[in-house]
């Protein structure tokens, strides 16, 4: 199985993109930021947009180098370079039909793409009469139809509202899997990425800050940037080595923390929103942090409510908010241990 | 309107029709025309797809230069034509060792007509191609397609509408092309007399045959408006229906 290795530099608006990315068979998902560079990866790799100097080859297949041994720059352009580029509006061709739209890089798989997609019916109408979800598989039929060795992805989620997300997104995701192929997928949302690839990259301002497997990023977030990215709650303050070992924390908002990470000077400090607990009265149980704050807002997300309070965002089951009727308006304590914490650098 | 074809009986206005002078005009109208269109056609669709699509030095400056004829007096241009192709003109001598003489041929009429009409062909082009969603013919390169087929396949396609919105103005412009034409290439029956110059040379000579000339410009004129309302609706902007006015981003 060929891999498909990336090496990017070039000078955007305000800022230098370079990235180095090596992907096999596996989905790889940059996440970052609108304006942070990722559609820009996906394009030069599809030749859609030529970087100032770079690599870009699939297995023994060089498909961009800007400085070859050689002498002469190579540079594919994307009709000669085996990728499947499905576009964040989708961009199907809104003269043709379905089957034409599936049909436009390669006739001989239309009508099993069509079957595979659950859009056989749809063959003949055109891409304005089709819901959200449809113009995406329809998209990503006719991405598949050419029988690419590499997947792009640009926002395959974003186009959809949140009704039809979750389903679509399951369906992506075993789709990915089925495939197999090298596979680099663009989001904003981590949660996203963190459903659909096995490895995540954050991309801010063209640099990637961190690339792991989700779980890795959420243990250890590199900077800042990454755990609030990342969904965590992110409190400045000055660290100093503390009592039994742990590390003490003097935030900025005046309470004093404590984490078993390690740290000194200036930090943040990252604690997940389902890491934190709520109660009426600080408990007397084995947390060392505790925040006490009003309750400035309660949304529910199905079977969870994010509660703000004070600096923090705490995570509760839907049940738990019933029980300690949580209003508006109210001061409650949010707890979370040490060992739920990560310090890292500001 | 009305007045034309009522001022007259409709019999005198069909025997009018049916005249030499006025047949002679409708060929001579048909042939500079079709050619003066084909020349638009042709080299104003690759041109204005290249304006659109690239961004170059000096673009702003070609698409002042294109939209220049809109503005400039027909008498005007006539006589920058006649500097220019005339026998004393700017290449006067080139021609005449070619044994060219260019003014007041069907050549001149040619000329006059694309001079005049092919802005707004251009401007209306230019309008519709930078209006395709760019990622549109990027879909169709990375699904495979060469820059040519992605012309034809989706650019052309897409931007037919407005094309074909611009080409009627345009072919409207050429056929009433007056003043260019008869400065540059006269108005002689059968040669260079257009229908529009036809009308001028008969209006206090045979008052009713220039209303049946008039009649059958009406006519033509009427049916270039209808073909551009019956334009796909696809190629329409989401806003309405198709005008002639498309709206230049390029200005």
């Amino acid at each position: 199985m060929d891999t498909l290795a990336v090496r990017l530099d070039h000078p955007l608006r305000s800022f230098a993109l370079h990235v180095e990315l090596e992907v096999g068979r596996e989905t790889l998902a940059l996440v970052g930021p609108s304006g942070a560079g990722k559609s820009s990866v996906l394009r030069a790799i599809a030749g859609l947009l030529r970087p100032d100097a770079g690599r870009i080859a699939l297995g023994p297949d060089v498909w961009l180098d800007t400085a070859p041994e050689t002498g002469r720059r190579i540079s594919l352009p994307p009709e000669r370079r085996s990728v499947g580029l499905v576009f964040q509006e989708y961009a199907l061709f809104p003269h043709l039909t379905v089957e034409a739209n599936v049909g436009f890089g390669g006739r001989a798989r239309v009508g099993e793409l069509l079957e595979r997609f659950h859009i056989s019916e749809l063959a003949r109408a055109r891409p304005g009469e089709l819901s959200g979800g449809e113009r995406q598989r329809v998209a990503l039929a006719r991405a598949l139809a050419r029988d690419p060795a590499v997947l792009l992805l640009d926002e395959p989620l974003s186009a959809l509202d949140a009704h039809t997300k979750g389903t679509v997104r399951a369906e992506l995701g075993e789709l990915l899997r089925d495939l197999g192929l090298p596979t680099v997928l663009v989001t904003h949302d981590f949660e996203d990425a963190a459903a659909l690839a096995d490895r995540v990259g954050v991309i801010v301002d063209g640099q990637i800050l961190q690339l792991g497997r989700s779980a890795e990023l959420l243990a250890a977030p590199a900077s800042g940037f990454v755990a609030s990215f990342t969904g965590a709650n992110l409190l400045p303050g000055s660290a100093r080595p503390g009592r039994d070992g742990l590390t003490e924390i003097v935030l900025d908002h005046g309470v004093t923390a404590y984490s078993t990470a390690a740290g000194e000077g200036r930090v943040g400090l990252a604690v997940y929103p389902w890491e934190i607990a709520l109660s009426r009265e600080a408990p007397a149980d084995s947390t060392l942090n505790h925040v006490t704050g009003a309750v400035t807002s309660l949304v529910s997300l199905g079977n969870r409510v994010r509660v703000r309070v004070g600096p923090l965002t705490a995570e509760l089951t839907t049940g738990s908010v019933e029980r300690l009727d949580l209003r508006e308006g109210e001061l409650v304590v949010a707890s979370f241990k040490a060992t739920a914490t990560r310090l890292v650098p500001l | 309107m009305l007045a034309i074809f009522l001022r007259i009986p409709p019999g005198d206005l069909l025997d009018g029709m049916r005249s030499e002078a006025a047949i002679d005009a409708v060929l001579v109208t048909a042939k500079t025309s079709a050619i003066a269109n084909l020349l638009i056609l042709l080299v104003g669709t690759p041109a204005a797809y290249l304006i659109a699509t690239r961004r170059f030095a000096g673009r702003a400056l070609v698409i002042t230069l294109i939209e220049l004829p809109l503005v400039l007096p027909p008498a005007v241009a006539g006589i920058g034509l006649l500097a220019a192709f005339g026998r004393f003109g700017l290449l006067g001598d080139q021609l005449t060792a070619l044994g060219l003489s260019i003014p007041f041929t069907q050549i001149a009429v040619v000329l006059a007509v694309t001079f005049v009409a092919s802005p707004f062909y251009l401007r209306a082009a230019i309008a519709a191609f930078e209006a395709v969603d760019p990622n549109l013919p990027a879909a169709a390169r990375t699904l495979g397609a060469s820059p040519a087929r992605t012309f034809f396949r989706v650019a052309l396609p897409l931007a037919a509408g407005g094309l074909g919105a611009g080409w009627a103005l345009s072919f409207a412009r050429g056929i009433g092309e007056f003043g260019a034409t008869i400065m540059f290439a006269g108005s002689l029956q059968g040669v260079t007399q257009t229908l529009s110059l036809a009308i001028y040379e008969q209006f206090d000579v045979r008052f009713e045959l220039a209303l049946a000339i008039g009649a059958e410009l009406a006519v033509v004129s009427a049916a270039i408006l209808l073909v551009v309302k019956l334009l796909p609706s696809w190629t329409r902007s989401p806003s309405g229906s198709t005008t002639l006015f498309a709206p230049s981003r390029s200005t």
